[in-house]
């Protein structure tokens, strides 16, 4: 199959700005997809809301559109019920960690099956660009005019530490990783998050003076490197890429299906 | 590198906001804006296959078919 075959031509062009790295993200994961031989009728994807979550209406999967930051929350009541079927969960920085951060620690604690991609912009686009839990230490933003004073999450850091038994982080810029770390994640049994640095040109690019989306994207690729690489040893500040983690321990619904036996006295 | 022919290279006008991703990264420069912002590949026998422009492009409109030889792609 192509990669048009799985998206609703219909919305196309799509809503998100120029340069936005959303487009990126739908554009490589329906190649991760269209590379694994999934099929359309296998795929649940299931947003919360913001920019990023509008990439559950493009694609033609079934998708569900929910509430800002309970993404994850839907998504493990259909997991829970249908355990056979790909649960894919796209979120926003601020979806999946200012308003979803609870909802976030818990799904990985829980190790269900699942994929959260954290498409994360360091900003909220939708409403604006207020700051988000990751846009750092000394950003700008429409509500930090004089510069923010939160510090941001490590994305990689905090998912270890919840239980997350793959994580990955990779950037628009590097589509083949994007492609590589997708496919691996969506055939991880257990819960797997990926996160992506994604270019908010209109908010975070304009508020930060970082440039449009092209600007925006070489800082991806010199401010990023290979995990414990020699660059990183040369230079801490950079963002490490790659797979942090991947191991297997019991998953949630094979657990819940085991309880039900024990229930049942088999 | 496993060189690989091109066969077409499309870009869908309609769908194509010219952010200029693809006249950025392409390594062989095969792209360029045209006067209404839109991407248009104005160099079409420099291109390598390597497909890096439809791979980046966020509009989805890019699709570059090559002819079935080892696909070589590069990336740093
Ligand atoms: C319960 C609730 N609170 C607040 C909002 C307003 N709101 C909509 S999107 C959003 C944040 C979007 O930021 P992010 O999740 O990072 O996604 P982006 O738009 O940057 O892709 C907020 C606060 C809402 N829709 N619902
Ligand atoms: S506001 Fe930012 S995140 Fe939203 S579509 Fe525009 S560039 Fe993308």
């Amino acid at each position: 199959m192509a990669i048009k075959d799985y998206i609703r031509e219909r919305f196309f062009p799509h809503m998100w700005c120029p340069g936005c790295g959303h487009g990126i993200i739908l554009n490589n994961l329906l190649r991760a997809i269209e590379n694994l031989g999934l099929k359309k009728n296998n795929i649940v994807m299931v947003s919360g809301i913001g920019c990023s979550a509008r990439i559950s209406g493009y694609v033609d999967f079934h998708t569900l559109h929910t509430i800002h930051g309970r993404a994850l929350a839907f998504a493990t009541g259909v997991k829970m019920s249908r355990p056979e079927l790909n649960l894919i969960v796209p979120m926003g920085d601020g979806d999946a960690l200012a308003i979803g951060g609870n909802h976030f620690i818990h799904a990985a604690r829980r190790n269900i099956n699942m994929t959260a991609i954290v498409m994360n912009n360091r900003i909220y686009g939708m409403t604006g660009g207020q700051y988000s839990p990751l846009s750092g230490y000394g950003t700008s933003a429409t509500t930090a005019p004089y510069t923010n004073i939160d510090h941001d999450f490590d994305v990689v850091q905090l998912s270890v530490a919840a239980g997350a038994t793959f994580v990955g982080r990779t950037t628009t810029y590097h589509v083949q990783q994007m492609v590589d770390i997708l496919q691996k994640a969506i055939t991880h049994h257990g819960f797997s998050v990926v996160e992506i640095l994604t270019q908010c040109p209109t908010y975070f690019g304009r508020k930060n003076n970082a440039g449009d989306g092209v600007e925006m994207m070489k800082l991806y690729k010199d401010n990023t490197t290979s995990i414990g690489s020699k660059k990183k040893q040369e230079n801490p500040d950079l963002i490490e890429r790659g797979i942090f983690v991947q191991k297997e321990l019991p998953e949630y619904c094979d657990e819940y299906k085991n309880i039900i036996a024990r229930a049942k006295g088999k | 590198m496993a060189k690989a022919k091109l066969k077409t290279h499309s870009i869908n006008r309609e769908w194509c906001k010219g952010c200029g991703i693809c006249v950025e990264f392409c390594p062989a420069k095969v792209l360029e804006l045209d006067e209404h912002e839109k991407a248009v590949a104005a160099r079409l026998s420099d291109c390598i296959c390597c497909k890096l422009c439809e791979l980046r492009c966020p509009d989805l409109a890019i699709d570059v078919v090559c002819e079935k030889e080892k696909e070589g792609t590069s990336e740093n």
